[in-house]
Formats: C-alpha cells, sequence, structure tokens
C-alpha cells in the first residue's frame, strides 16, 4: 500500500532524515527507507528540491505564465503539443486547464526581454497555437506552501494559566 | 488606607491561591535566547476562511448582542456537530448555551450544581481552574490522584474511595491537560457503572476532544445513563486554533441548561458576536482543518516523547491534548527546581508537573504547539542540562 504518511511528510521536508522519519511516521528506519525507494522506483517520488526565494537575489530570474489557446489535434488531442513544449529547457511546467484557454505554460528567463523572446520564436509559432497571452510573475508571495514574506511570528504570551 | 484584605471577601483572597507558574514565566520571558515548551496554545493561526467569516459579520453590521444563549444557527451547528463527531443528541435550542471559551462553561456549570459544603472530586494533575470556582462557590475540592501506572486514567476503584453522600459533582478533564490521558469506551463504562447508582454530576471538559491520537475521543455522555448527569464543556480555542476569539460551549438537559443560562445571562449577556459568526463557519466547513492540524501535532507528538526517551527520561505516551508528560526522576531534583534550574543553565521554559497539583510532582509538562525544528532544538538543551547534573554529581 501506498505510504501517503511518508508521502506527506517528504512534502513539507525532503530533508528529514531516515531516522526523523522513522520516528515521525511510527514506523523503523527500515521501513522507512524501503517504502522511500518504493515510491521512488514506482515514479510517485519524481525529485527533490529546494524552495528558493530567488527574488532575494537580484535579478536572479523572471518567469511568466502563458495561456496558449490551441487546436486540438486528431488522435492526439493537446498531448503531442504539450509534450513538445514541455521539451524546452525554458519551460517549468505545463498544464492543460480547463476554461479560457487550454494550456498554461510557465517560462522562466533571465530578462523579461529573454522570456518574451521565447514566447514569440518559439511557442507562437508551433503550428497547432493559435494565440497566447503572456503574464509576467512581480513579486512571489508564497511558492509550494512556503510564504515567502511576512512570515507570521510567535506572540503568544504566557496566558493560558500555564 | 482601607484594610482590603479585611474588607473584601476572604474565600477570594486567603483560599484562592495565584497562579503560582505565572511569575516563572515572568522571568523566563525577560530573559534573552529562551526557547520555551511551556505554551498551552496553539501555535497555528485561525484558519483564514474562519476569519473570513468573522470580517464578514463586522462589515455586514452584525455588532450587537445575540440572544443570551447565542446564535441559534451556531447552537444548531454546535448540535450537528456533536452527532457527527460523537454521537451525542442536544437539542440546539434547549440544551445548548454558547459561552465565553470553555472556561466560562465551567465555570457556570460548577456555580450552577454546587452549592456551600459540597463536595467535588477533581482527579489531578489536571487544568488549573476547577479547584478555585469550586472554592468560589463554597464547595469542597476533593482531590483524587491520577497514577502514572495506570496512564493517568481514572479508575473505579480510585472514584469510590473519594465518593462520600456529600459529593455532588465530579470533575471529568479528558483528554488531559497536562498528561495526554484519554478515556476510552471501556474506561468509561466502568465509570458509568459506578456513577449511575448516585446523584453525582458529571463535568466533563472535553475541549481537547478533536485532539486524540490514534482512538477516536468518546465523551463520557454518550455512554448508558450519563447523558442525563452530564454537564459537557467543549469550545473553538483548540479545535481550531480560535484562543483569542473567547468561544466555547456547554450541553446538558434542559433544566440544567436554563440555569446556566441564567447566570450566563446575568454575568455576560451573550458571548462575542463575531466569534460566534466565525465559530458558525469553523462548524459547518472546518472539518479539513481539524484533520490538518491534528495530523500535524500527532508528528510533534512522537518527535517529543522519541525524545524525552532517548535522553532516558520515562515518557508515557500522551494519546491526548497537546502536552507530554515526562517523568524527571532520572534528575533526581524536584519539579519546580528542575524547571528552574533548565531555564538559567540551558534557557528552556517548561512548567512543572506540580502546578497541576502535587500528584504532577516529579512530572514536567511539555507543550508541543511549536514547530519540530523547535522541540528539537529544546530536546537538545535538555539532553545538555542532565548531562551536566549527571557530570556535576
Ligand atoms: C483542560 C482545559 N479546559 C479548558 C480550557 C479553557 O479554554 P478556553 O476557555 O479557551 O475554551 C483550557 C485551556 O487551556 C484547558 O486546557
Amino acid at each position: 500500500m501506498t505510504n501517503i504518511k511518508l508521502l506527506k511528510l517528504l512534502s513539507k521536508n525532503a530533508r528529514y532524515t531516515v531516522s526523523e522519519l522513522a520516528v515521525m511516521a511510527g514506523m523503523t528506519e527500515t521501513e522507512v527507507e524501503n517504502d522511500i525507494k518504493e515510491l521512488e522506483n514506482s515514479g510517485l517520488i519524481r525529485g527533490y528540491k529546494a524552495v528558493i526565494d530567488w527574488e532575494s537575489l537580484d535579478n536572479a530570474y523572471v518567469s511568466a505564465l502563458i495561456e496558449l489557446k490551441v487546436i486540438p489535434q486528431d488522435k492526439y488531442g493537446f498531448e503531442k503539443v504539450a509534450e513538445t513544449i514541455m521539451k524546452y529547457s525554458e519551460v517549468e511546467s505545463v498544464y492543460l486547464m480547463s476554461g479560457a484557454y487550454d494550456l498554461c505554460v510557465i517560462v522562466k528567463g533571465k530578462t523579461f526581454q529573454e522570456v518574451a523572446m521565447f514566447v514569440a520564436k518559439e511557442l507562437a509559432t508551433i503550428h497547432e497555437v493559435t494565440s497566447t497571452a503572456t503574464h509576467f510573475v512581480l513579486r512571489r508571495y508564497k511558492e509550494l506552501d512556503v510564504e515567502l514574506v511576512n512570515s507570521e511570528n510567535d506572540d503568544r504570551g504566557t496566558y493560558s494559566l500555564c | 488606607m482601607l484594610n482590603y484584605s479585611k474588607l473584601m471577601n476572604s474565600t477570594v483572597t486567603e483560599k484562592i491561591k495565584p497562579s503560582g507558574i505565572r511569575k516563572f514565566f515572568d522571568i523566563a520571558s525577560n530573559m534573552d535566547g529562551v526557547i520555551s515548551l511551556g505554551v498551552g496554545e496553539p501555535d497555528f493561526p485561525t484558519p483564514m476562511h474562519i476569519r473570513r467569516a468573522g470580517i464578514k459579520s463586522l462589515e455586514e453590521s452584525r455588532t450587537r448582542y445575540t440572544s443570551n444563549a447565542g446564535l441559534i444557527e451556531l447552537r444548531k451547528e454546535i448540535c450537528a456537530f456533536l452527532k457527527r463527531k460523537y454521537n451525542l443528541d442536544y437539542s440546539g435550542e434547549r440544551e445548548t448555551l454558547v459561552t465565553v471559551g470553555g472556561s466560562e462553561g465551567i465555570d457556570c456549570a460548577i456555580r450552577t450544581i454546587v452549592a456551600p459544603g459540597d463536595e467535588v472530586i477533581i482527579p489531578q494533575p489536571s487544568f488549573v481552574c476547577y479547584e478555585p470556582i469550586v472554592r468560589l462557590c463554597g464547595g469542597v475540592p476533593v482531590i483524587l490522584d491520577l497514577k502514572a501506572e495506570d496512564e493517568f486514567r481514572l479508575t473505579p476503584k480510585a472514584l469510590m474511595s473519594k465518593l462520600t453522600p456529600k459529593t455532588k459533582m465530579i470533575v471529568f478533564p479528558f483528554p488531559c491537560n497536562p498528561t495526554g490521558a484519554v478515556m476510552e469506551k471501556e474506561d468509561l463504562e466502568s465509570i458509568a457503572s459506578v456513577l449511575r447508582e448516585t446523584d453525582v454530576f458529571v463535568l466533563s471538559d472535553e475541549i481537547y476532544s478533536e485532539l486524540t491520537y490514534g482512538k477516536k475521543h468518546v465523551s463520557i455522555a454518550s455512554i448508558d445513563g450519563m447523558r442525563e448527569r452530564t454537564v459537557v464543556i467543549n469550545g473553538f480555542s483548540k479545535t481550531y486554533s480560535m484562543t483569542g476569539w473567547r468561544l466555547g460551549y456547554a450541553c446538558a438537559p434542559e433544566p440544567v441548561i436554563s440555569q446556566m443560562t441564567k447566570i450566563h445571562q446575568f454575568a455576560i449577556m451573550s458571548a462575542p458576536t463575531t466569534s460566534q459568526y466565525a465559530a458558525t463557519e469553523a462548524l459547518r466547513t472546518g472539518d479539513r482543518d481539524i484533520e490538518q492540524m491534528a495530523e500535524e501535532y500527532d508528528v510533534r507528538r512522537r518527535i517529543m516523547v522519541d525524545g524525552f526517551r532517548k535522553l532516558g527520561m520515562d515518557c508515557f505516551e500522551p494519546k491526548g491534548a497537546f502536552y507530554a508528560f515526562p517523568s524527571i526522576k532520572i534528575s533526581g531534583l524536584g519539579s519546580e527546581e528542575f524547571c528552574e534550574r533548565l531555564l538559567y543553565s540551558q534557557k528552556v521554559a517548561l512548567v512543572p508537573g506540580n502546578a497541576f497539583g502535587e500528584s504532577g510532582e516529579g512530572f514536567i509538562r511539555a507543550s508541543y504547539c511549536y514547530s519540530s525544528e523547535h522541540i528539537k532544538e529544546a530536546l537538545e538543551r535538555v539532553g545538555k542540562f542532565l548531562k551536566e547534573l549527571k557530570d556535576g554529581m
């Protein structure tokens, strides 16, 4: 059975050690090791990354959300187009969307200019893509569950009669 | 100058002792670099949608008193919650009172039931408010010591040893602050079989009912023959991280609730209106919040218990609330001395077990309303302190 407990813990902090995970999940260290191996092998866990506040570094990179309208292809629907787009190293995420447009593509680059050029030259020119709308990210407040601004500090007093 | 202590009620001035722990925490909060496991209050902020419901009520000018017993839609949601969670059947119209925190519910219930000379059995270690309020009513607190070897549960034998013809009420403090003890269904059945033969009321303080780890909470009012003699106290402080909203409730048979409502009406008028709107939202759509918070507490609980045990301290596994209650026997110190020396040496603030009654001596209370990292850091310092003690011996 899939170990949801481990997945939840790792999604909070992928750097927990095996012994920490064992305590937190109420398992033995061997069980934790085996389950993690299984989760990795089965492809449920695809990778481990740090959540970085790049904005605190000047000019680290910019990113944009691109709305794409796409003509679905016979047989393939949106799959082929999505698979083509995801191969670009500039593309961080690709989602098929419900609603006003079809594909949502998150693109990152060194400058606004670079991202805009990428959209114009690479995405807009794909045959099935009928339109693009580029929305630049101006500021990040929360990333992957982590608040990047004004994290709340502990203002509890000791008034609870111990 | 007036001789104030002579002019005021001597029950208050002499019989009710100030909370002993306050002084200790004042010292701690004036020291730099102190890391605390002392606070008995959730660290999570109130979930955003609940806060928004409070804000919305203000924007819509819901700024008046509510009915004395509380908004009827809130009382109905409370009853629906108690039904779906603990299979309790109460009427929102006639058997529910919305109070200023569980605290006021406890106060109203004791004042409604206890008359001068009545004995009230108070199992300890437990929360500190029961005894002073009983004294205020002229009641006689009868302390029942809960034992580590019973996992701090109440046993029928201990109960019977304290029952007298004067016993009016027993306080039922489970899940328990500070021990984390819970009473399971079988435990409750055996207590019920003793109480059913008596006219004793049960004041069941279930404020931590949603924070249990493993089995779901069972209310003593759901046991055969107990509903008619039980006042259930619960609230929003711990369940939804709403301590500052000051909202709780009491449920009991109509003859009791109507008398409690009388006291509440004269003393309070009605519980805070904004909070009542927020709480209605909490009960309607907050099950998921409870689940998430309880899951996080459970992880921290494991870290803490494991941490104390690795330091060589005996630590009973808490099954509810958000406290661990390890024994400090290996230190050779008393609870207060342990906490004081730990504070000065390693700057960790913990609560001495005897703050919750004499039977808490030899233990400390550590709250896990803190992040895992914070808990680990504090445990590391406790380890250093124990090593210092050992090396110094
Ligand atoms: C056992 C117990 N009962 C009641 C309360 C009072 O809670 P409130 O008045 O915030 O509902 C507390 C608070 O710490 C508690 O620990």
